[in-house]
């Protein structure tokens, strides 16, 4: 047996002794990336702007350890993340719901980049008629492009 | 119309500007934990000593829930004698201390018991199942709970004599059936 294989035993051993006096009932095969997917919402409470599922830190891995034995525990995903968001506020998800006061977060950009580009727009629209409008042609005295032409060649 | 349009250029940076002015004067390591009001989250756990330790078994007591760990410098090292002190002075009125110890290790998190000669209940939260399940996200957070068993108050940071008394007198005061 390789090393890994073995590493993966005993891992799976302690994971399987850990988890079952939580859980009384089978145990279902929870997939890691269930856990991963519930992870990936979380914040990491002890770091910045990391989610659960990307922190090294322990106690993110704690965190992860919990979401699993949820799963595990025949909950749904959406109950899992349910459950930090009633311990820890809606802080604690990384994309905050779309409704009330957080619409701020979602409508604020998409406004920013209509006014951008209706400026933008705008702008470019005023420049380019600017380029458009000629100087009116000047009447000049024939006598006067006469006499300017002759002193020009005069002059070199 | 040209007028309005130069004035409604820094009109509309008004909003954005206050938002701004808002959101830097707000700490965001502060934030307000859905758990007040509500019932505490039960939980058993196993002393230093390994006796028992659940808060079922203190229903009917104002409990003071202290989440520490032992590389927790200087705030916990602070906080512990205060915590100590005021757990022998309180305790004989209906008050107990909890410790739960998190992300920490057995023989540094014993040292600190045994250095500040700490009396009151300690005990290790192995999994972070406890300090989960009271949204704990940093060392030192202590939880005040009434007689009924409800979360009341938060404190993050050290805890001071002030702060201790305050919350705890408070919770005292209530007419509070076990």
């Amino acid at each position: 047996m390789s090393r890994l294989g073995l590493r993966l035993l005993t891992s799976l051993f302690f994971l399987s002794a850990a988890v079952s006096p939580v859980t009384a009932q089978p145990a279902a095969p929870v997939s890691e990336e269930t856990v991963h997917e519930v992870a990936a919402q979380l914040r990491c409470v002890v770091c910045q702007n990391l989610s659960v599922a990307d922190s090294p830190s322990e106690m993110a891995s704690q965190m992860r350890a919990i979401i699993r034995d949820r799963l595990a525990a025949g909950e749904r995903p959406a109950a899992v993340r349910q459950y930090f968001v009633d311990r820890y506020g809606e802080w604690i998800l990384l994309s905050p719901p779309r409704r009330g006061f957080n619409l701020l977060v979602w409508l604020f950009p998409l406004a920013a980049v209509v006014v951008g580009l209706a400026t933008v727009t705008l702008l470019v629209r005023r420049w380019t008629r600017r380029r458009d409008v000629r100087p009116p042609p000047v009447d000049v005295d024939p006598a006067m492009s006469e006499r300017i032409r002759r002193e020009l060649e005069s002059g070199s | 119309m040209r007028r309005l349009w130069r004035w409604l250029i820094p009109l509309a940076a008004l909003p954005v500007l206050a938002l701004l002015a808002y959101g830097f004067r707000v700490n965001p390591r502060d934030i307000p934990s859905p758990l007040i009001g509500r019932p505490a989250p039960a939980f058993g756990l196993a002393t230093f000593e390994g006796a028992p330790l659940s808060l079922a078994a203190h229903r009917g007591k104002v409990v003071v829930l202290n989440f520490w760990a032992s590389w927790c410098q200087p705030a916990c090292y602070e906080e512990a004698p205060i915590l100590e002190r005021n757990w022998r002075e309180y305790r004989d009125r209906g008050v107990v201390v909890v410790g739960v110890d998190i992300q920490d290790r057995r023989e540094p998190a014993e040292k600190f018991v045994r250095e500040f000669g700490l009396t009151f209940p300690n005990a290790q939260d192995l999994t972070g199942a406890v300090s989960v399940d009271y949204g704990v996200y940093g060392v030192p957070e202590t939880f005040f709970l009434d007689r009924q068993g409800r979360t009341r108050f938060k404190h993050v940071g050290a805890v001071t004599d002030a702060v201790f008394r305050a919350n705890v007198d408070r919770l005292l005061a209530e007419p509070g059936s076990p």
